[in-house]
């Protein structure tokens, strides 16, 4: 049910992976992210998928947990790979052919790399959430997006944003389950009917919670006022964010990983 | 009278096969008649609001069955609509789930949704509109521009318009103030006197659960450890406190009045039955020194 939604969620432990500091999990993570389509071979890819099993190893994250996150988006991973596999042409002739459908070898081999790099993609930034708690990372996104501070960016402000909206998830989910419990026992259908039905039927849901939101949300200004808020001039942290030797040595080897990948480019270049 | 609910061997647990499975109700068995008014107490945690989710379907027993009108529940579960008519459920707080733009579509919404004509659907809504004091002007109203007590009074008027048979509400006056509580509470009880209504009350006050039921049932730790007539179970003070709860004021006042050697009643849980009683044994003792 609506419960299961697992982006995004945070696995308090004590890992090395844990314990590296939030920004740079945030800068490895990108340069994962662009590192996996730079790879454009098998070789590449292979070793990005064994560098991640090994962090979520280290992590101590059940497997589970990324089969479940990778569940909602299973659609879109479909969609790409179908997608790759009827309309890349190659030279050669076609391996399969179905009246205007024409599969090529290429098709394949781009639609499965495709495939690979949209989980190692979802799989990748998921570690970086389910090691990181919301309020560190924001704190690391404001920190790292400190120098546009100097070009009038509301940077504190838009990290707080972030934070209050992270921190509202979880309260928001368990809000609609007890509204969703509410209409059924006035006799709301919300799993059947035609999809204009179904729509209608939401009506009675989204109401109600975009008012519980926004009450909550004046009352959160207000509480924020009371307690003195004014933006983030001047404001000082319980927890200050210091890069250590761990955290320059993890990103020393991740570097050499990288390029390792990344070099696998050039060794491949046949396939 | 016939049972209008029968639970057996009813259990639910949350999140089975899970390291972290909970049994919330454990084993129940027991039956409300039709016609009665119940009072459903238990301290924090002890398997209430679960139990009361379970009337109409919201929750699925994990073992056991729940009979509602002599039928199982859950013998199709495509038909569990069927029993969210015949049993109203009013959550906690209920107000927040008033969404239409007058009180009066609101109050419709239950009995459009049961399929009913317009004429019937207009008919429930203005006989609800009357039990719950909602006058036509505020029919008019959108249900966003009421008081705290008016929204509480629509959205249980929104579950009375579907005339359930039995009618749970989970703790209707919480929040209220003394007025608003005792408004809500007596038309409750109004409401079930003129139409027969089985009414299941949770409530956290002993002193609601006094005035108003007719019989108790008491939750601790999963299971229901009394069920029994309201002068019966605060009889029983000692072991309700234990459970976390308690008693009455004027039943507290009484025991301690025992205590003191004096002989009084111990299940005297409301004022009139108190003064009576008191004024019973100041006859006595007058009588006995003429």
């Amino acid at each position: 049910m609506i419960r299961d939604i697992t982006i995004g969620q945070h696995f308090p432990g004590n890992s090395l992976v844990h314990r590296l500091d939030p920004r740079m999990k945030i800068i490895l993570t990108m340069g994962y992210i662009v590192l996996l389509f730079l790879a454009a071979n098998p070789g590449g890819l292979v070793l990005a998928t064994v560098l991640l099993g090994i962090l979520y190893r280290v992590a101590k994250i059940p497997l589970k947990l990324i089969v479940k996150s990778l569940k909602p988006i299973l659609p879109i991973i479909l969609f790409t790979v179908v997608l790759n596999l009827f309309f890349i042409t190659g030279q050669g002739s076609p391996l399969f052919e179905m009246g205007f459908i024409k599969v090529y070898i290429e098709g394949v081999r781009y639609a499965v790399l495709m495939g690979v790099r949209i989980v190692l993609l979802i799989a990748g930034t998921s570690l970086l959430t389910y090691t990181t708690s919301p309020i560190s990372l924001t704190d690391a996104i404001e920190r790292l997006l400190s120098p546009l501070a100097k070009l009038h960016c509301p940077v504190h402000e838009l990290a707080m944003v972030m934070t209050i909206a992270l921190r509202f998830i979880p309260t928001l989910i368990e809000e609609t389950d007890k509204i969703m419990n509410a209409q059924k026992a006035r006799g709301a259908q919300l799993d059947s009917g035609t999809l204009q039905q179904r729509m209608k039927a939401m009506v009675p849901i989204l109401i109600p919670l975009f008012v519980s939101a926004f009450r909550r949300a004046d009352e959160l200004a207000m509480a924020m006022e009371c307690r003195c808020y004014r933006g983030g001039e001047g404001r000082t942290r319980l927890k200050q964010l210091r890069l250590t030797s761990t955290d320059w040595a993890s990103f020393g080897v991740c570097m050499v990983i990288f390029a390792g990948i990344w070099a696998t480019n050039l060794l491949f270049t046949g396939l | 009278m016939a049972a209008i609910i029968r639970a057996e061997n009813l259990t639910h647990i949350y999140g089975q096969g899970m390291p972290d499975a909970a049994t919330a109700i454990e084993n129940l068995n027991f039956e409300i008649e039709e016609g009665e008014f119940v009072g459903l107490i238990g301290s924090t945690g002890s398997g209430k609001s679960t139990l009361i989710n379970h009337f109409n379907g919201i929750l699925k027993p994990t073992t056991g069955k729940l009979y509602v009108d002599g039928q199982d529940m859950w013998a199709d579960p495509k038909q569990i609509r069927k029993f969210r008519f015949l049993v109203g459920l009013v959550f906690q707080y209920p107000e927040y789930q008033l969404f239409e733009e007058t009180v009066e579509k609101d109050i419709a919404y239950g009995p459009t949704n049961m399929g009913l004509s317009p004429q019937e659907i207009a008919q429930r809504v203005q006989q609800a509109a009357q039990l719950c004091e909602i006058d036509s002007e505020m029919l008019k109203k959108s249900p966003f521009e009421l008081s705290g007590g008016q929204k509480r009074r629509v959205a249980i008027a929104g579950v009375i318009a579907m005339r359930p048979r039995v009618l749970v509400l989970d703790e209707p006056a919480a929040g209220l103030d003394p007025e608003g509580r005792d408004n809500i509470l007596s038309q409750i009880k109004a409401y079930h006197k003129e139409t027969k209504t089985t009414v299941v009350l949770v409530s956290h006050s002993m002193e609601d659960i006094a005035k108003y039921a007719d019989k108790v049932i008491v939750m601790n730790q999963s299971k229901i450890a009394m069920y029994d007539t309201t002068e019966k179970i605060f009889a029983r003070a000692q072991e309700l406190l234990q459970m976390g709860l308690s008693v009455p004021q004027v039943t507290k006042i009484f025991l301690k009045l025992r205590e003191l050697g004096i002989d009084v009643p111990t299940d005297v849980y409301t004022i009139p039955y108190a003064v009576k009683t008191i004024l019973a044994a100041k006859a006595a003792k007058e009588g006995g020194k003429v």
